[in-house]
């Protein structure tokens, strides 16, 4: 009988698995000898808690589907079966709808703290490429699931983004009808919504997930001073201001999650509607072809886009602002050209932009909610130019801006 | 500070959101979900005035008898008109098309209606109810304007008419403006007793809509005094580790 040569075994029943499949070395790769900076402060919770809403959103979504049939005749009432007839099933929706909501608050503090501390800047471009693609697909995933319930904002809503696909020149219309699988929003399209809602986007975003972490463990997590911790290491390799992620991190983000499940169970238990913000009233109307609801809007975690797109006259021009909108972001690591990454050593210019951009963000999110009034429509153009300007000024200003010095170290505080 | 402020607005952006729609809301109301006495009334309501037109598909009798602290027998026999069975759902025997033909409008479902409309509105539709001979129906809504459903409750409320003033804008519009109703015929109830009536109504409306509320608020105090506990602990624990990172 043969024998499988390794020189490092250390026996026992997990050397025996090691030699197989390097468990132990994946564990000290990722947790116990990954070094993460030791100076993480508030806007570094935000990363693990993402991790925590998509596995809510994962177990939560088996027990739905497990209730739930995409039947257009039937979706309306299986929610509603859900919400009374299945025990618990109240609580398994509502961490779902409220999941969805809080996945979108985690994020774009997750984002917002890549612009505040330059985490997209060389070297982790491809962090910041793949988590943009995240996002991407996690709008593809909140807006199929928004359809499922088949309430009228759902049908008009579905309606409404995908004849966006209509101001693709000269295949416009095919590809509606090619979208929809059907020449209007049908039982179809909620069949085909349902497949990637439930299968095809989920399984995307906790791959995309798996490379996002593996590429920011390849070039190490940056922190608020912007300094690479990597440049300085003790004897041992180990680099002096990093501290190993477990048991420090794990401990310090058991802390974070505790926070975050207090406001997130409150509004479950206590105003899983969140006032009409989180699950909104027009959807409570089962889907109906002949009525039209009297504001359609998205929820509220797409209406800065939305206002962006009804800003501009042309449905057409609209849709290709709403679409650079977002593609803009994915070149923010070579429109950002200063060698700075932390804010904390930037001067006045950048702080009071990147305070009005989000600011303006805000806003437009804001006005993407409201009617449709002559002086929305202006301010909402404003901001719409106002963000893409910021993206130009940043350009032009980064190339020669003028920075604090940046110390090498991470100080004691 | 800054980030404080910041932070502040990036959250409560979202709640800033005001409410929308012209419709006319007089006066709130105060329900109490967690009342059985007035949920039973509303109960009875419905099923007396209500269910002839509008169903409850997606609620069973047995669950709101259960909610309600009823027996089967008091449930079936005491508030149910129909033969339905005690697990059957709260469905009506009136046909969609026929209804369309009767009311140019099927009425609507009503299980999840506290929802869509919320509490004030049914409300305020309930008791804004006025005679207009004008109308198909030979009443006339303030809240809806035009709707299509009469008024089901007359004989408690009594028959009133509703007077308008007509303004005229600096631009020339006409404005109608409510002023006050007028009761031509008196109702069986006295005003306070048909507001209570109603209120009733839209609570057992509310918790229609969600009867699950009444465990989730139940459950609230205690799942929330387990998580601050938690969350102390794990502090504690995040302090005393990181007592050695400087």
């Amino acid at each position: 009988m043969g024998k499988i040569a390794s020189s490092n075994s250390k026996g026992g029943f997990m050397g025996w698995i090691n030699d197989r499949l390097p468990v132990t070395q994946f564990y000290k790769d990722h947790l116990s000898e990954y070094y993460a900076p030791k100076n993480f402060n508030f806007w570094y919770f935000f990363g693990s808690l993402a991790l925590l809403v998509l596995v809510n959103q994962i177990l939560t979504g088996i027990w739905l589907t497990m209730h739930y049939k995409p039947d257009a005749s039937q979706a309306f009432g299986m929610v509603e079966y859900i919400m009374r007839d299945v025990p618990w099933g109240w609580l398994i929706r509502y961490l779902h709808t409220t999941g969805a909501s809080a996945f979108f608050i985690v994020i774009y503090f997750h984002m917002f703290r890549g612009l505040l501390y330059g985490s997209y800047k060389k070297p982790r471009e491809l962090v910041w490429l793949i988590g943009m693609v995240i996002y991407l697909a996690l709008m593809a995933e909140a807006f199929m699931g928004y359809v499922l319930p088949w309430g009228n904002m759902s049908y008009w809503g579905a309606k409404v983004i995908t004849q966006l696909f209509g101001a693709v020149p000269f295949v416009g219309d095919a590809l509606v009808e090619w979208v929809r699988g059907d020449y209007l929003i049908s039982d179809a399209t909620l069949n085909r919504f349902f497949a990637l809602h439930v299968v095809a986007l989920p399984l995307a975003i906790v791959a995309l997930v798996v490379i996002h972490i593996a590429a920011l463990h390849t070039v190490g997590s940056n922190n608020p001073e912007g300094v690479e911790i990597k440049q300085h290491k003790d004897e041992n390799g180990k680099p002096l201001d990093g501290i190993p992620f477990h048991p420090y991190y794990t401990v310090k983000d058991i802390f974070g999650v505790g926070v975050f499940l207090l406001i997130f169970l409150f509004i479950v238990f206590v105003k899983p509607d969140m006032g009409g913000l989180f699950l909104e009233h027009d959807n409570y109307v089962p889907a109906n072809p002949a009525v039209t609801p009297e504001h359609i809007k998205p929820v509220w975690y797409f209406t800065p886009f939305y206002a962006m797109l009804r800003a501009v006259p042309d449905m057409q021009l609209g849709a290709l602002i709403m679409l650079l909108a977002i593609v803009v972001l994915f070149f923010l690591p070579w429109l950002d050209r200063s060698p700075v990454k932390s804010i904390r050593y930037r001067r006045w210019p950048f702080k009071l932009m990147l305070s009005l951009f989000a600011v303006a963000f805000v806003i437009l999110g804001w006005l993407g909610m409201q009617g449709a009034t002559e002086l929305y429509k202006l301010m909402a153009q404003v901001l719409t130019a106002f963000y893409f300007f910021y993206f130009a000024w940043l350009f032009f200003y980064s190339r020669n801006e003028k920075y604090h010095e940046v110390p090498t170290r991470i100080e004691d505080h | 500070m800054k980030k404080i402020i910041l932070l502040i607005l990036l959250m409560a952006s979202p709640l800033l959101m005001a409410a929308g729609g012209g419709y006319y809301i007089g006066e709130k109301v105060q329900t109490n979900i967690r009342s059985t006495e007035s949920l039973r009334k509303g109960a009875k309501t419905y099923m007396n005035y209500c269910m002839g037109c509008h169903s409850m598909d997606f609620q069973r009798y047995n669950r709101v008898a259960a909610d309600l602290e009823l027996t089967e027998d008091e449930m079936m026999n005491g508030l149910v008109l129909t033969d339905a069975k005690f697990t059957d759902k709260m469905t009506i025997a009136m046909d969609e098309v026929q209804a369309k033909q009767w009311f140019g409008k099927a009425p609507p479902d009503l299980t999840v209606i506290a929802k869509a409309r919320g509490l004030d509105w049914l409300y305020n539709f309930l008791i804004n109810f006025y005679a207009d001979p004008k109308s198909v129906t030979g009443w006339n809504n303030l809240t809806l304007p035009n709707a299509s459903m009469p008024h089901v409750l007359w004989e408690l409320q009594g028959v009133r008419t509703a007077h308008f003033e007509t303004h005229t804008d600096e631009e020339g519009n006409e404005h109608k403006e409510f002023k006050n109703f007028e009761t031509v015929v008196a109702g069986k109830l006295s005003e306070q007793e048909y507001k209570d009536l109603a209120g009733d109504l839209v609570n057992f409306l509310d918790y229609s809509s969600e009867p699950a509320q009444l465990t989730r608020m139940a459950y609230a105090p205690w799942v929330l005094l387990f998580v601050s506990l938690f969350t102390f602990l794990a502090y504690l624990l995040k302090v005393n580790y990181f007592r050695d990172i400087h």
